[in-house]
């Protein structure tokens, strides 16, 4: 029935995506050594960069390796590694009662609701948003035309906004990581 | 044609409840900031497939100022935790009680 009605190469990507996904964030939160955990990760983001390339969105999906992959997870392994590597978090440790039981069950009812407003509602609705024209979306290069397009027409100001945000964010965490020490190594050198 | 856009919405449902799991049961600050990582890209998988699904590019654009913001909000929230380490050496949530009432 399934493989009459779509593709069999689009199955076969949505397959492979989502074991790497799930494999990946089942190993981020059951690794014991932090590092492992970065590394699966890195898998689960690759996984949502290939489920991005099957749903035309070529530029994210590109950014999400170079930002995700390649920045934010490096930046998880220099501060696990400035730390120290060797410091395994106490999985066994409970020291809330029930908590265990209670986030599965938490996020077990989350997920039947999800799911089970996805099987009673008729989610896709409405005419197509004003700001594409109701044109279809297009994959590689004239993907990117078409973000860059939006981006810097719909949503300039956003875009300004997340500029300042970024220079608030570096000069916060230059401020937050600095060390104190260096007034003191001034008095003793006077 | 491509697989229906339920699936996707599934795939990405799952692994938000996955990264809220590790979030609500870790203890380490730095697996907890992963997790979040977690679910903010099963909600970036939603947005791209509603994008899709809409043929409205708009829900492209807000992933890309999604991922903007967790990249601001990684710099800071490791900023913060190496901060925690220096002062008390460990960076369980756990030993974190200053402000329990």
């Amino acid at each position: 029935m399934i493989a009459t009605s779509y593709a069999v190469p689009s199955i076969i990507v949505f397959v492979g995506a989502a074991i790497i996904i799930i494999v990946g964030a089942l190993g981020v939160i059951t690794f014991k050594n932090p590092v492992h955990c970065a590394l699966s990760l890195i898998m689960t983001l690759f996984g949502v960069a290939i489920a991005f390339i099957a749903q035309q969105a070529d530029f994210l999906a590109a950014v999400q390796i170079i930002v995700y992959a390649g920045a934010i997870v490096v930046l998880f392994l220099f501060v696990i590694m400035f730390l120290g590597v060797d410091r395994t978090d106490h999985v066994h440790v409970e020291p809330l009662v029930a908590q265990r039981p209670l986030a599965a069950l938490g996020v077990v009812i989350t997920l039947g609701g999800l799911v089970a407003l996805m099987a009673q509602s008729h989610w896709v609705t409405g005419v197509m948003s004003a700001s594409t024209d109701g044109k279809p979306l297009e994959s590689g290069t004239a993907n990117v035309h078409q973000l860059g397009t939006s981006v810097f027409t719909t949503y300039l100001f956003a875009f300004e906004a997340t500029a300042a945000l970024l220079v608030i964010a570096v000069v916060g965490a230059v401020l937050l990581a600095r060390r104190e020490r260096t007034l003191q190594a001034d008095e003793v050198e006077v | 044609m491509n697989v229906p856009a339920s699936w996707y919405l599934i795939l990405a449902a799952v692994l938000f409840g996955i990264g809220a799991f590790g979030l609500l049961t870790r203890r380490s600050a730095l697996i907890m900031f992963m997790c979040i990582e977690l679910m903010l890209n099963a909600v970036n998988l939603t947005f791209v497939t509603f994008a899709r699904t809409l043929s409205d590019i708009g829900g492209q654009a807000t992933v890309f100022f999604v991922m903007v913001v967790a990249a601001a909000e990684v710099t800071v929230g490791l900023g913060i935790v190496v901060a925690v380490f220096r002062r008390r050496s460990s960076t369980s949530v756990d030993e974190l009680s200053e402000l329990k009432g």
